[in-house]
């Protein structure tokens, strides 16, 4: 045991030595979390809309001030020829151009003309956006339509969002960040000063003294696991305070968790290590090759349950998405231990398979 | 004509509030072989490297070939060698391929390279391994190998910043008669060492303690300055005054 | 020049002989093109739906009917009532509920304003909104129909028609394999010339160089081609896998695709360069280039819309270069785009390149 602290001393002065990693790993998390939560969305808002109006009238004037005083619309202005609306559409000056024909002044005069109005064209280069922009736009357009017409909507619905009533993206993105830069700090930090050690070759020193390996790296373990509870905390306290996340499940439960998962990430760190044979294999593994699947597998943006089952599977090893998945139940849905406890028995199962790994490989590969 | 290759006057370096270089001066004849002595931590490498261009002198001036160390230090680098402490050609080259990159960058042609290489490797005893690692040659034949390196474009001097560390008496004695044959081609030798007995294959010697130069001359002049039987023994009565060691 | 071609030679042979970066240069791209199309998709399909029917009425048997047979939505339950259906969206099981209440049908044919409730869980924000939206439509057709049948009203509808152009089949992996290509560049060539002078550093074989009079811009020229080389290399494989495996070939002219591509693999390339400079250490300069390019991918527009973005957000991300390669690349290669229309993209990214190019050879020190 006597040992073991001194090893930790030793790690933690070297660790505090190198002043200027130690703040980027305690900087860069808070910075990323604010940045990413307040910028990243999904909602579609800010479209950029233009109008083609052969002819003006009553109607087209009022749709044009409809559009330009709707909060998620840019009005662009009047076109005057098809060149122009190419241009527009191709340079992404606009998303939508609504196209009025000729047959607009038989509407406004009370009747129903044979053939189509109003064109509404999209940039549907993304068909997501595509479709919400035009139901808006469809709907402002028919809303005024009906009116003219003397219509009425028969029906009123009446959506209600659940846990989120103001639809914040960040209640989706922060769970996830906070997952993902966890897993790839701890596992970047642990793997890389590891393989330096054997790249110096000063592990060697270290591992002819009679410690056993597993004291070394397990002592190596504890200031990183320091370092990554204060990131935690930084980032749980932006979460509520600043970026207003909920947290409405228990919070020691939240931390529990997020501990446990830690523990994990420093485990896979180790092992990676072990199966590095240089530093920048070691980053590469940690910060190249895993920097995708983590982000496209773990549900951070793309949904689970939107992609093909095949690859649903595959993101069963991917370690984000439980964590990713349990802190968005706890955080944002509030609902207590039993609902997380799948994710919980994963995650610990994880943390069991990679701690063996490590240190099956380190006793073999070390001595 | 100056006959002086080395001239430099006061030169300081500070890291911070070290310094690890104090106020030094000397001069390098052409066609010497100058001994940089002292212990490790004396200055010896950071003094070097501001001859080579690598380290900005704090204070002080003075020249290298003809050219200023202070601003002209780039001309400086095309007509000197240099030969780092630590073994820096490319281990994950040839010793083939590191010879063509340091001819290449130095300007050689191709067709040059390839013979200079040729008979280089014949020297060095290891032209059948010209198509191994570096990284699998032994210290020595790594050691020899920089030194050809180094020399490869026929600078006007050579730095040798503790060519020898860490290689068996019998690999030394090869490596100085290396450091002869150099100069007996006329290219000054400037090399720095911690193996006192090394001291007496030099023309000329300074022994640096605490960033300081506190003496200079042949190793004969020296003894009997400080009415010593060997270098060895100068140094020790120089180090004993010295505060870091 | 004839140096550079010496330097170059190096960095070749350096790279090939490494045990993991040939491979990794070839399997990565290939096997992110494969997958990710797969995975990165925003259209949200088979929701899952559960229908609390109080009303049993031919309305609601007609809504049920049409929401069973929409792509959108996948019919999981029919609870007796609201409090069985939040159980279910409790245990994940149902995304939204819609509950239609008692004597609905008799209100909208005694031409009342009836109401009906939609309850969506909207810890996803966009998923929730998409889901309430779709249904919003369903119901408004449904209604529409309903109305036409029972001689009620008419719906304007038909004047309106909707042209959605240069995605013609609505495919959103059309929209992201473009981005996807400016992503495998980013992590690519920014993360490897990031780790590059510093090992130099680390193994001290810098200061040999730092010893030659080798020209800052010859030296950091053999640096950076070799990662340009690359950046072309592995845009080549992901424009054949995305031609064979999806068919989507550039609707504009694929000379602007590599054009712009030169631009930022240089630009990319020697920020990393940069920040090795800088760097003592490769973890310093791993977890610098780290943070940019977790930047570089979310705020580059590759994954949400910048337009979605709060004003300051939109701000940074004019100083973000991927931004302005991913709208000329999704431009060229689904609107068809020309020089004409996307010249503003090329502007910028051309200053971007000459700054950054200029900054990692000035930041190269040969003397400490």
């Amino acid at each position: 045991m006597k040992r073991f602290i001194v090893f930790i001393k030793k790690e933690t002065l070297q660790i505090l030595r190198d002043y200027r990693t130690m703040l980027i790993v305690i900087l860069m998390p808070a910075v990323q979390i604010v940045l990413f939560g307040f910028a990243l969305s999904t909602e579609i808002n800010n479209i950029d809309v233009a109008v083609y109006a052969p002819i003006r009238n009553n109607t087209i004037n009022n749709i044009s001030n409809r559009i330009a005083s709707n909060s998620y619309i840019n009005f662009k202005g009047y076109l005057n020829n098809a060149q122009e609306i190419n241009h527009a559409m191709k340079s992404g000056e606009t998303d939508i151009v609504i196209a009025f024909s000729r047959h607009i002044d038989e509407v406004e005069a009370g009747a129903m003309p044979a053939e189509t109005s109003v064109e509404i064209i999209a940039d549907a280069s993304n068909p997501v956006s595509a479709k919400t922009a035009t139901g808006y736009v469809s709907s402002i357009i028919s809303g005024n339509l009906a009116e003219t017409a003397g219509a009425s909507n028969p029906i009123k619905i009446e959506p209600h969002m659940l846990y989120n009533p103001q639809l914040q993206s960040s209640y989706i993105f922060v769970p996830g960040i906070l997952g993902f830069i966890i897993l790839i700090i701890c596992a970047m930090i642990t793997s890389i000063s590891i393989v330096r050690e054997k790249e110096t070759g000063t592990i060697d020193m270290l591992l002819v003294s009679p410690v056993r390996p597993i004291v070394i790296v397990g002592a190596k373990l504890v200031p990183y696991f320091a370092l990554s509870c204060v990131n935690l905390a930084t980032i749980l306290i932006l979460a509520k305070y600043l970026l207003d996340i909920p947290m409405q499940g228990s919070i020691v439960l939240i931390c529990g968790i997020s501990l446990l998962y830690i523990i994990m990430s420093l485990a896979f760190g180790i092992l990676v290590s072990t199966i590095s044979k240089n530093q920048i294999m070691a980053i590469l593994i940690c910060a190249v090759v895993m920097i995708i699947p983590v982000i496209m597998l773990s549900g951070l943006i793309f949904p689970i349950e939107n992609i093909p089952v095949a690859l649903q599977y595959l993101s069963c090893i991917v370690p984000a998405r439980w964590y990713i998945e349990a802190m968005r139940i706890l955080m944002i849905e509030g609902q207590p231990f039993s609902a997380v406890l799948k994710q919980t028995v994963i995650l610990s199962s994880m943390t069991v398979i990679f701690l063996f790994l490590a240190i099956r490989n380190l006793n073999k590969t070390m001595r | 004509m100056n006959e002086n290759i080395i001239d430099i006057k006061n030169l300081t370096k500070k890291f911070g509030a070290f310094t690890a270089v104090n106020n030094i001066s000397f001069s390098v004849k052409k066609g010497e072989i100058f001994g940089f002595l002292g212990a490790n931590g004396a200055g010896k490498s950071t003094a070097i490297k501001m001859l080579c261009g690598l380290s900005r002198p704090t204070s002080g001036n003075g020249t290298v070939a003809g050219f200023d160390i202070l601003c002209e230090y780039e001309q400086i680098k095309s007509r000197i060698g240099y030969m780092s402490q630590k073994f820096s050609l490319y281990d994950d080259l040839t010793p083939m391929e590191n010879i063509t990159l340091f001819g290449g960058i130095y300007g050689l042609k191709r067709k040059d390279i390839a013979n200079k290489a040729s008979t280089l490797l014949e020297n060095l005893g290891i032209a059948d391994k010209s198509k191994q690692l570096v990284q699998s040659l032994p210290l020595g034949e790594k050691q020899k190998l920089a030194f050809s390196i180094s020399i490869l474009h026929n600078p006007q001097i050579v730095f040798l910043d503790e060519p020898t560390g860490g290689v068996d008496p019998s690999s030394r004695r090869k490596f100085w008669e290396m450091i002869y044959e150099t100069a007996s081609k006329g290219i000054t030798v400037f090399v720095t060492t911690h193996y006192m007995e090394e001291a007496e294959y030099c023309d000329r010697i300074s022994i640096m303690a605490d960033g300081e130069i506190k003496t200079l001359g042949s190793p004969q002049e020296l003894k009997n300055n400080y009415m010593a039987t060997s270098i060895d023994e100068v140094f020790r009565k120089i180090a004993t005054k010295a505060i870091r060691n | 020049m004839n140096t550079l071609s010496f330097l170059l030679e190096k960095e070749f042979k350096q790279f090939f002989r490494d045990p993991f970066m040939p491979k990794m240069v070839i399997v990565f791209p290939v096997i992110i093109m494969l997958v990710i199309p797969l995975v990165a998709n925003l259209d949200f399909k088979d929701i899952n739906i559960c229908i609390v029917d109080n009303d049993h009425s031919g309305y609601s048997r007609l809504l049920s009917d049409k929401i069973s047979h929409s792509s959108y939505f996948v019919l999981k339950h029919t609870p007796q009532n609201y409090k069985e259906a939040k159980q279910l969206m409790d245990e994940q099981e149902v995304d939204i509920i819609i509950e239609i209440p008692y004597g609905f049908e008799k209100e909208l044919i005694r031409n009342e304003i009836p109401q009906i409730p939609i309850v969506a869980n909207a810890v996803n924000a966009s998923k929730g909104a998409s889901g309430a939206s779709y249904l919003t439509q369903i119901i408004t057709e449904t209604t529409g129909e309903f109305a036409q049948n029972n001689g009620i009203a008419d719906s304007p509808a038909e004047l309106l028609s909707v042209h959605n152009l240069y995605n013609p089949t609505e495919n959103y992996r059309h929209f992201m394999i473009p981005a996807l290509m400016v992503m495998l560049i980013i992590i690519v060539c920014g993360a490897l010339p990031a780790l590059n002078i510093v090992k130099e550093k680390e193994t001290g074989t810098i200061e040999q160089i730092n010893a030659t009079p080798v020209s800052k811009i010859m030296f950091t020229f053999g640096k950076l081609i070799p990662f340009w080389i690359m950046g072309m290399f592995i845009l080549t494989i992901a424009i054949f896998i995305a031609k064979i495996v999806y068919g989507l070939s550039p609707a504009g002219s694929v000379w602007i695709v590599y054009a712009n591509a030169f631009l930022f693999t240089l630009t990319i390339s020697s920020l990393g360069l940069i920040i090795s400079n800088y760097s003592n250490t490769m973890q310093q300069a791993m977890f610098i280039m780290f943070f940019f390019i977790m930047i570089f991918i979310l705020m580059s527009g590759l994954l949400t819309p910048i337009e979605s973005m709060p004003e300051f957000a939109q701000m940074i991300t004019r100083f973000v270069p991927p931004r302005y390669f991913i709208e000329v690349m999704r431009s060229v290669y689904l609107k068809g785009s020309g020089i004409a229309d996307v010249y503003p993209s090329f502007v910028w990214l051309g200053c971007f390149t000459i700054v950054l190019t200029a900054i990692a050879i000035l930041s190269y020190r040969k003397r400490s």
